[in-house]
C-alpha cells in the first residue's frame, strides 16, 4: 500500500514537471501552429544553468531563478532571431530549422560544460525524507517538486483563465486570424508566450536536475514525452496539456513499477520480466495511439 | 528530358568505375564510404517518395530503415543468413510495420501527423531497446554476411557493385513509380487533397499504399545498412536518424527525383569531412542547415535541376 502511494506521488511529480515544459509548447503551437523541437534544448539550457548558478553560489532557489531569466532571455532571442521567421513557413521548414537549433545548441552545451554530464546537488536542507503518513516515508525534495509543480499549475490557470492577456493568449490560440483582425497584437502575444514558455521549461529542468543525469541529449529525452502530452490533450489546450502531462506522468510511472510485478503473477518469471519492460517503456504511446484513434484532435482541442 | 537521361547514366557510369579508379588512386576505403552513401541514397529516396511527392511530413522514418537491419540480425541469430531471403523479409517487414503505423497515422493532419509519426517511431526503438536476446540497448554483432548465389559480399568491391545494382533497379523504378497514374495522383493529393477526394479518388488507399511501398524500401536499405556495418542497434531508429534522413531529403531537394541521392551524399560528406577537422561538427552543420532552410528552399538538385529538365517545373506546378 506504501508502495502504491509512493509510486503514485512519483507519477504526480513527473507529470507535473511535464506539464511545466507542456504549458509553453502547447501555447506556441496553438497561437502559430508551429512544430517546435527545439523546446527540449530550453529545458537543458535551465538545468545547465541552474547547475552552474549552484555551483557558484551554492544557493538552489538563486540558481533556479536564474535559469529560468537566463532562458527565459534566449528564449527571448530565438524567438526574434529564427522561430518568427519559421512560423510563417510550412511544417517542414519548421522541423528541420528547429533540429538544426537541437543540433547547434547540443554543441554550444558541449564546449562550454563539456561531453560529460555535470552534477546538480539538490538543497542540503531537503536531502532528507519526511513522515507523510505514519509508514510512509517521502523524499522532502521530491515533495517540494510537487508544490512547486501545483503551484505552477494554478499560477497559470489564474492566468490563463482569470486575465486580460490570458484571454488573449486563449482568443489567439483557438483562432488566430479572428484575434487578429480583433485587434489583437499576435506577433507580441507569441513572443511573450514564447518567453514564458521558455522560463518555464527551464524551471522544469533546475528542479528535475538533481534527480535525473544534467546532460547533452537531456532535452531530445523529454521532448518526446512532452509532444506525447501535448497530442493527448489537444494542441492549443492549457486544460489539455495539464491532463495529458498528468496521464503521461501516472502512466509512464506505474507502468515501470507495477507491470512487472503484475505479469509476474500470471506468467513465467523470465517471460514476464522481457515484456514488462517492453510495456512500460511503450504504454504511453500505446496510450497516445489509442487516444487517437478515438479522438483525432486530443481530449480537449482547442479549436472547435 | 533526354538531358535527365544522359545525366542517369553518366551517374552511373561514374558509380560502376568507382572502385577502378579509387584502386588506382590508393584510396580502396572509400569504396565502403560510398557503398554507405548509395545505401543512404536508397533510404532518403524511400523518404522523399512520402515527403516530396505525397506531402507527408513523416518523422519516424527510422523505424522502418531500423526494423529492416533488425530482420537481418535476427534472422541470423536462427541461421538463416541467404541474402536471397532475409532481403525480402526485411523488405516485407517492414512494409507491414509501415501499413500498422501509416494506417493509424494517416487520419491525422499537419502537426499531430508528425507527431504520431515521431511517437510510434519511438515506440518500436524502446521495443527493440528492450529486446535483451537481441542486444538490447547495446546491439548486436553480425557473424556475417547475408550469402548470395555466385557473390561473396566479404569482397568490399562484390558488396559495392551488389547495392550498386539494387540501387539502379530501385532509382529507375522510382521514376516509373512517380510517373506512372498512381504518381501523379499522388502528387495531386499533395497538392490538393480535398480537391482529390472530389475527383474520385480513394486518398486514403493511395497515401497508405506509398507509405507502404516508402517503408519496404527504407526496410531494404536497412537490410543492407545491417551487412554494411555487420552491426545493428536500436539507435539505427532513434528519432533524430529520421530527422537526417528528413535533412538529406530537404538538402538534396524535396520532390526532386535525384534529391535524397544528392542529400545523402551531399551530407554524408560533409559528415566525414567536418569530422576530421573538428570534434564540435554538429555546429557547423546547424548553421549549414538554417541556411538551406532560409536560402534554398528546393534544396541543391532544386538549384541545379533546372538545368537538366527545364519542363520539371511546369509539370510540377
Amino acid at each position: 500500500m506504501t508502495l502504491v502511494v509512493e509510486q503514485l506521488l512519483n507519477g504526480l511529480q513527473f507529470g507535473l514537471m511535464l506539464f511545466l515544459i507542456a504549458a509553453g509548447l502547447t501555447l506556441v503551437f496553438g497561437i502559430m501552429d508551429i512544430m517546435n523541437l527545439a523546446h527540449g534544448s530550453l529545458y537543458m539550457a535551465g538545468a545547465y544553468v541552474a547547475a552552474e548558478t549552484m555551483q557558484r553560489t551554492g544557493s538552489f532557489l538563486f540558481a533556479v531563478l536564474v535559469a529560468a531569466v537566463a532562458t527565459g532571455v534566449v528564449g527571448l532571442v530565438l524567438e526574434r532571431l529564427l522561430i518568427r521567421r519559421l512560423a510563417v513557413r510550412d511544417h517542414l521548414a519548421q522541423v528541420l530549422g528547429t533540429y538544426a537549433i537541437i543540433l547547434i545548441a547540443n554543441d554550444l552545451v558541449k564546449m562550454i560544460w563539456g561531453p560529460a554530464p555535470v552534477m546538480l546537488n539538490m538543497p542540503a536542507a531537503l536531502s532528507g525524507p519526511v513522515r507523510l503518513l505514519p509508514d510512509l516515508m517521502y523524499p522532502a525534495y521530491r515533495l517540494m517538486i510537487i508544490v512547486c509543480g501545483v503551484a505552477a499549475a494554478i499560477g497559470l490557470y489564474w492566468f490563463v483563465t482569470r486575465t486580460r492577456a490570458g484571454v488573449l493568449v486563449r482568443a489567439g490560440a483557438s483562432n488566430r486570424q479572428m484575434a487578429t483582425l480583433m485587434g489583437v497584437r499576435v506577433p507580441l502575444l507569441f513572443l511573450g508566450v514564447f518567453t514564458i514558455g521558455a522560463m518555464l521549461a527551464a524551471v522544469a529542468g533546475a528542479l528535475l536536475g538533481p534527480i535525473t543525469a544534467v546532460q547533452v541529449g537531456m532535452g531530445e529525452e523529454i521532448l518526446i514525452l512532452v509532444l506525447v502530452c501535448i497530442v493527448i490533450g489537444g494542441i492549443g489546450s492549457i486544460r489539455g496539456a495539464f491532463v495529458g502531462a498528468l496521464l503521461v506522468g501516472m502512466v509512464d510511472t506505474a507502468g515501470r513499477a507495477f507491470l512487472p510485478m503484475l505479469l509476474r503473477e500470471v506468467l513465467p518469471p523470465a517471460m514476464a520480466s522481457g515484456l514488462a519492460s517492453t510495456f512500460a517503456a511503450i504504454s504511453i504511446y500505446l496510450l497516445m495511439a489509442v487516444v487517437l484513434v478515438f479522438r483525432p484532435a486530443g481530449l480537449f482541442p482547442a479549436r472547435g | 528530358m533526354r538531358k535527365s537521361i544522359v545525366g542517369a547514366w553518366g551517374l552511373l557510369l561514374v558509380l560502376a568505375a568507382f572502385p577502378f579508379i579509387a584502386e588506382a588512386a590508393g584510396l580502396d576505403f572509400y569504396v565502403s564510404v560510398v557503398r554507405r552513401m548509395l545505401i543512404y541514397a536508397l533510404a532518403a529516396t524511400s523518404l522523399n517518395l512520402i515527403l516530396g511527392y505525397g506531402g507527408m511530413v513523416a518523422l519516424g522514418h527510422a523505424a522502418f530503415f531500423g526494423a529492416g537491419a533488425y530482420a537481418v540480425g535476427i534472422l541470423e541469430s536462427y541461421g538463416i543468413q541467404a541474402g536471397l531471403i532475409v532481403w525480402p523479409v526485411a523488405a516485407v517487414l517492414a512494409a507491414i510495420l509501415a501499413l500498422l503505423i501509416g494506417a493509424v497515422s494517416l487520419r491525422t493532419r499537419g502537426v499531430y501527423f508528425i507527431m504520431i509519426t515521431l511517437a510510434f517511431a519511438q515506440m518500436v526503438y524502446y521495443i527493440f531497446i528492450s529486446l535483451r536476446q537481441y542486444g538490447g540497448e547495446d546491439g548486436l554483432n553480425l557473424a556475417g554476411y547475408s550469402s548470395l548465389p555466385g557473390v561473396d559480399l566479404a569482397d568490399s568491391n562484390s558488396f559495392y557493385y551488389v547495392v550498386l545494382g539494387m540501387f539502379a533497379v530501385l532509382m529507375w523504378a522510382f521514376g516509373q513509380l512517380v510517373n506512372s497514374r498512381f504518381g501523379t495522383a499522388l502528387q495531386g493529393i499533395r497538392e490538393n487533397e480535398s480537391r482529390m477526394e472530389s475527383l474520385g479518388y480513394p486518398v486514403f488507399r493511395l497515401k497508405l499504399t506509398a507509405f507502404v511501398i516508402s517503408g519496404a524500401v527504407a526496410g531494404l536499405a536497412g537490410a543492407l545498412l545491417a551487412n554494411h556495418n555487420l552491426f545493428i542497434s536500436p539507435s539505427l531508429m532513434h528519432w533524430t536518424q529520421s530527422a537526417n534522413l528528413l535533412v538529406m531529403v530537404l538538402v538534396g531537394g524535396i520532390g526532386l527525383r535525384y534529391g535524397g541521392v544528392v542529400g545523402a551524399i551531399v551530407m554524408l560528406t560533409l559528415e566525414e569531412a567536418l569530422r576530421m577537422w573538428t570534434e564540435y561538427w554538429h555546429l557547423p552543420l546547424g548553421i549549414l542547415l538554417l541556411c538551406v532552410v532560409f536560402g534554398a528552399p528546393r534544396g541543391i538538385a532544386g538549384l541545379v535541376a533546372p538545368w537538366f529538365a527545364p519542363a520539371a517545373r511546369g509539370e510540377r506546378s
